[in-house]
């Protein structure tokens, strides 16, 4: 039963207003059993307001051998972090 | 307060209590990983419940019984519980079945109850049908799924669908408690369940390509009275032998 289940990806928001967040993955049957199982495996301590799940398979990801010629340049750049500005209390979540 | 209240609290209490334990014996030997923390979920909020309503029924007693004294020292002739919920889990299937009967009608059960004249009834139901409607709508997802499966599952969903049916027919059935219940306003008459109840688990029971037992059947009877299988014997022994060894032991 077990090998024929696919697996999931499993993001969750867990208050208004933040970004969804990949917490794990899980395997179901389909898109309405991969819902309830990240609810029932991810949201136990009520952590979420909103569950997104994606098949493992859809998900495309950068190679490890890419590495150098896609972060390496962004190395030794600090004039493209924002940390030169005074960032007032009141903002949140940045 | 009238000892048919307790009586009346007993049964919610009982059939939370014994159907939590039931479903925790799954933990750690569930089909998948996902399937085994979701009926570990459903235990504990069953357990969760079971504990408002044995503590309210101690309160009214007033014999100075708390919810660990009704849970753990009480034999099975006292327990009030409906037979479905004790009965053994058996296969997945048999345990899906039994939760999905019960499942719908506890939802029911609940809805009347929140219109309770007693506010730490309706309380409780309140609290309790948030949790009731997801154990329903996971248990009528997983029986369609299996009946509707393969011939295998449907098979074996089918043969659990029979052998679970002539348990279902004592959840209709009322009895002085239930009447003294219901003309003081605390609580419902279990026969109005009975039109609402088929109808959703035949709708469901349809969907998942099973069939439906006749509604004639003959019914199992006895568990709100006290008069249980020998199953609950069985599960009372497990759910108890800690405390008897070791009396009033705490975390």
């Amino acid at each position: 039963m077990r090998k024929e289940w696919p697996l999931w990806e499993v993001f969750i928001r867990s208050q208004h207003g933040l970004a969804h967040k990949h917490v794990g993955s899980l395997h179901a049957s389909d898109a309405e059993m991969a819902i309830n199982h990240a609810r029932d495996v991810y949201t136990r301590r009520n952590e979420g307001v909103s569950i997104w799940v994606v098949r493992s398979v859809d998900v495309v990801a950068s190679s490890p051998d890419e590495k150098a010629p896609l972060f390496e340049p962004a190395n030794s750049k600090v004039y493209r972090h924002p940390t030169f500005f005074p960032m007032p209390d009141e903002i949140k979540h940045m | 307060m009238s000892t048919d209240t307790v009586q009346y609290l007993l049964r919610l209490g009982d059939n939370a209590l014994v159907l939590s334990h039931r479903l925790s014996e799954w933990c750690g030997k569930g089909p998948a990983l996902e399937e085994d923390m979701a009926l570990a979920n459903t235990a504990l909020d069953l357990l969760g419940q079971a504990r408002h309503w044995l503590s309210y029924a101690g309160e009214l007693e007033g014999a100075g019984r708390d919810e660990d004294a009704l849970a753990y020292w009480r034999d099975d002739r006292a327990f009030r519980n409906l037979l479905l919920v004790e009965r053994p889990n058996g296969s997945y299937a048999d345990t899906m079945v039994r939760q999905f009967f019960f499942d719908a009608w506890h939802h029911l059960a609940l809805q009347k109850l929140c219109r309770s004249a007693d506010e730490r009834i309706a309380g409780i139901a309140g609290k309790a049908i948030k949790e009731v409607e997801y154990h329903l709508r996971r248990s009528s997802d997983l029986v369609v799924r299996l009946g509707d499966g393969t011939a295998h599952s449907q098979q074996i969903m089918q043969l659990a669908v029979d052998e679970l049916w002539p348990y279902t027919g004592e959840m209709f059935e009322s009895d002085r408690v239930d009447e003294v219940a219901v003309s003081a306003g605390l609580g419902f008459d279990p026969a109005a369940l009975r039109e609402p109840w088929l109808m959703y688990v035949q709708e469901v029971l349809s969907e998942a390509t099973l069939r439906t037992p006749p509604i004639g059947a003959f019914m199992q009877r006895g568990g709100k009275q006290g008069r249980h299988t020998e199953a609950l014997s069985y599960l009372l022994g497990e759910m108890q032998s800690l405390q008897h060894a070791y009396p009033g032991a705490q975390w």
